[in-house]
């Protein structure tokens, strides 16, 4: 029982030492754990919270299920067929370190400022490592597997969607968790510069409009409990059982 | 895998280029057929480049963002390796980090930038402390990750032939962890060079991401803005292909047998 | 009368997990002397690579003592190397590193000496750049013996180390592993579950029963090497160690 108790001793003690060199600080610039929470409930009073934390998770889902449905198919034929992967890896390599904020001037230029272009960029911070998550599935899958689908005569089709699929379900599953995080990622940044809603922006513009610095620390506070809470849901999806085939031990 | 034909070996040229030209001819066709004034065609974007080169720009830019990577990259592995080998060899620590370490992880880097303005200003120094940042939790993962996976046998034979503590975490289990700890830091050289084109989009005036920010601020020059985009992608695939070699070191290698 | 090398003294062993213990070894009393080849056989899973491990001094024995050259062991020592199957094998290092490994007190020219010395022994030459990954699982094996040898030990226990190989190198390694013991007259404890290796190597085999391991019987081979396996003696002793454990004769 005390030893579960040791972790929150030391977040206790993170969080005094926290308050303890804010307080000390003459500038008194930084706020203190108890302000944040005076924040948080300023913003839950206003309605503000629950609109903006609304406006950024709708952002995340959008750009997000658009990378899925185009990364994943794109993805597994890029891995399955080995001229497409000669053909296209050398310009995805590429385009790869680019990060999507990188894509904020073109995002603007083709969508203006505003939701698509928001979208747009979580939708380029989702698609890349998703397409080389399925890429990297696909050619992982044993040969064994293959070719005993050939072996008791399957289809195309059928090797497709009875060998293949399956095969790759958990690894794109572990992938989809990261990619989502990383949509979460790309979504407060790109708030913080293209839009005027949402949690990214809820920070830029405490600061700006009044050198709110509770609110702002308020905000990272839950931006980082919900990109937890959105990293759990989706561990959660890992532990179905007819996908826990290929997690023998976690 | 499919393919029951074997793919020649002029083929490894032949496709990419071909996907290559394709796309440069889209690119450059739909630019002059919608008679764009502003984005830029692949022959713009090759004279931006020739232009930034001359005008001196360029290089500065590109070291200003190396040196930013090197600098927080390297504070992050000088200080996240040992940590995370000692939490990796001492679970109760762990036990006891590792919550903390999980609830700061989802916070993005760039969820720290206003934090990092607020106490360092803008400048090198935030740029610089959030790549840190950004690095760091990959690091102190893969190293942790790489400790505790050490096959028991390893450690076993070290203590049987009389290896005290520190010659046994020196000889042993960091050669065992390294592959993993390099993964790691490929991974985390990756996220930082991601970090540091945000960081300088925002908290710096020099640097690749400024100048693709610049560029379209200071007169919509989406050649250039291009450009910068293309050079940033190139540099970062350079910075991940000499990690991808250091893995094929020999007394490396061998921790990744199963690696495409 | 020499002191044994090793004592084994009323040794039990209790694995307790989740609250429930799991009795291991039940009172193994045993002596070997010096420079003697003593197998342990068993079944898988009755206790005697636990047993090994204990005389090795990777682990406690919840009751009962351990004594070598008269003192009690405490915990892992050089003189006394354990052999692990192939896997034990340092992948980041080469033939030379691996043998070195133990040698890090001796000056670097004596170090080399050394390492061709036990390279040669194994028959490794030509290899000695080379990584594990490079090298077949008999190879593995011999290097694995060889790093062992490099730190001269008074002992060596092998844990069922040709388990990996095929049948074909199983034979080869018995052989070299003889010859090596011949050479150097260690003092080796040997754990198998094979009837005919333990018959074929050591001077006594130790008969060990399932869990909770006891000793059966102890047979004494008194089969000089080398020793041809259709002889009536070697059939005589091995039939006889199949009834003790109670085999059928016939598949």
């Amino acid at each position: 029982m005390i030893v579960r108790l040791r972790p929150i001793a030391l977040i206790a003690v993170l969080l005094l030492l926290w308050q303890f060199a804010v307080t000390r600080n003459p500038l008194h610039i930084l706020p203190t754990p108890w302000e944040v929470v005076k924040g948080i409930g300023d913003l839950l009073q206003h309605g503000l919270l629950l609109k903006y934390m609304v406006a950024s998770l709708f952002r995340v889902t959008w750009g997000f299920v658009l990378a899925v449905l185009l990364a994943v198919p794109l993805g597994l034929i890029i891995g399955w067929n080995r001229r497409a992967n000669m053909a296209f890896n050398p310009v995805l390599q590429l385009l790869r370190p680019i990060s999507p904020l990188a894509w904020i001037p073109l995002s603007i230029l083709w969508f203006g400022v505003g939701d698509f272009a928001a979208i747009f960029l979580i939708f380029l911070g989702c698609f890349f490592p998703l397409l080389f998550t399925a890429i990297n599935a696909v050619r992982g899958i044993p040969a064994v597997y293959i070719n005993a689908g050939r072996n008791f005569g399957l289809s195309s089709r059928a090797l497709v969607s009875r060998v293949l699929f399956p095969a790759v379900i958990p690894q794109l599953i572990i992938g989809m968790r990261i990619t989502l995080g990383v949509g979460w990622l790309v979504v407060v940044a790109a708030e913080m510069i293209a839009v005027s809603s949402g949690l990214g922006f809820l920070i830029v513009d405490a600061r700006n409009a009044g050198n709110r610095y509770d609110l702002v620390v308020a905000g990272m506070v839950i931006i980082g409990l919900i990109g937890l809470l959105l990293d759990m849901g989706m561990r959660s999806l890992e532990h179905l059982k007819s996908l826990r085939w290929s997690y023998s031990e976690d | 895998m499919n393919s029951l034909v074997e793919p020649k070996k002029w083929e490894k040229f032949f496709w990419p280029m071909l996907t290559t030209a394709v796309f440069l001819a889209l690119w450059h066709y739909s630019v002059v057929w919608t008679a764009t004034k502003i984005f830029p065609s692949p022959l713009d974007v090759k004279k931006g480049i020739a232009e930034l080169i001359h005008k001196n720009v360029l290089w500065g830019d590109i070291i200003d963002s190396l040196r930013r990577v090197a600098i927080g990259f390297g504070a992050a592995a000088v200080i996240g390796i040992p940590l995370g080998l000692i939490l990796g060899w001492y679970p109760a620590a762990n036990k006891v980090v590792n919550p903390v370490l999980q609830i700061l992880r989802p916070i993005s880097p760039i969820a720290w930038i206003p934090v990092a303005i607020i106490l360092l200003g803008v400048g090198d120094h935030a740029a610089t402390s959030l790549i840190f940042v950004g690095a760091l939790f990959p690091i102190i993962v893969a190293s942790v990750d790489g400790v505790s996976n050490v096959p028991s046998v390893f450690r076993l034979a070290g203590r049987n032939f009389g290896l005290g503590p520190a010659r046994l975490l020196t000889r042993v289990v960091f050669p065992a962890a390294l592959p993993k700890i390099i993964v790691g830091l490929r991974i985390a050289l990756g996220i930082a060079w991601l970090v540091v084109v945000a960081a300088e989009m925002i908290a710096v005036d020099s640097g690749l991401g400024y100048l693709v920010i610049d560029s379209r601020n200071s007169g919509k020059r989406y050649d250039l803005v291009v450009a910068a985009m293309l050079i940033i992608g190139l540099i970062g695939l350079i910075l991940d292909s000499c990690f991808r070699w250091l893995e094929k070191i020999k007394s490396v290698r061998w921790g990744f047998r199963d690696e495409s | 009368m020499q002191t044994a090398k090793l004592q084994a003294g009323h040794v039990h062993m209790v694995f307790t997990r989740d609250g429930k213990s799991t009795p291991v070894l039940d009172d193994i009393s045993l002596e070997v002397a010096d420079g003697e080849f003593v197998c342990l056989l068993g079944p898988s899973g009755c206790g005697k690579s636990t047993l090994l491990s204990t005389m090795a001094g990777f682990l406690s024995p919840t009751s009962g003592e351990i004594k070598i050259d008269s003192e009690v062991v405490h915990g892992p020592d050089p003189r006394r190397i354990f052999v692990f199957q192939e896997r034990g094998v340092f992948p980041w290092l080469t033939v030379e590193g691996n043998i070195a490994f133990g040698l890090f007190h001796l000056p670097a020219a004596e170090r080399r000496q050394r390492v061709a010395h036990y390279v040669k022994m194994v028959g490794l030459e030509g290899f000695e750049k080379a990584y594990p990954p490079a090298l077949s699982g008999g190879m593995k094996q011999r290097l694995e013996v060889a790093r062992a040898l490099a730190v001269n030990p008074d002992m060596l226990f092998l844990d069922e180390p040709f388990g990996a190989l095929d049948s074909i190198t199983r034979l080869v390694m018995r052989g070299e592993l003889l010859r090596i013991w011949e050479a150097e007259r260690k003092t080796i404890i040997f754990v198998t579950h094979d009837i005919d290796e333990a018959v074929q190597l050591a001077d006594r085999v130790v008969v060990m029963s399932a869990r909770p391991a006891t000793i059966q019987q102890i047979v004494n081979i008194d089969i000089p090497h080398p020793r041809d396996i259709s002889s009536p003696r070697y059939l005589e002793l091995r039939d006889g160690i199949f009834q003790q454990i109670g085999l059928a004769h016939k598949i």
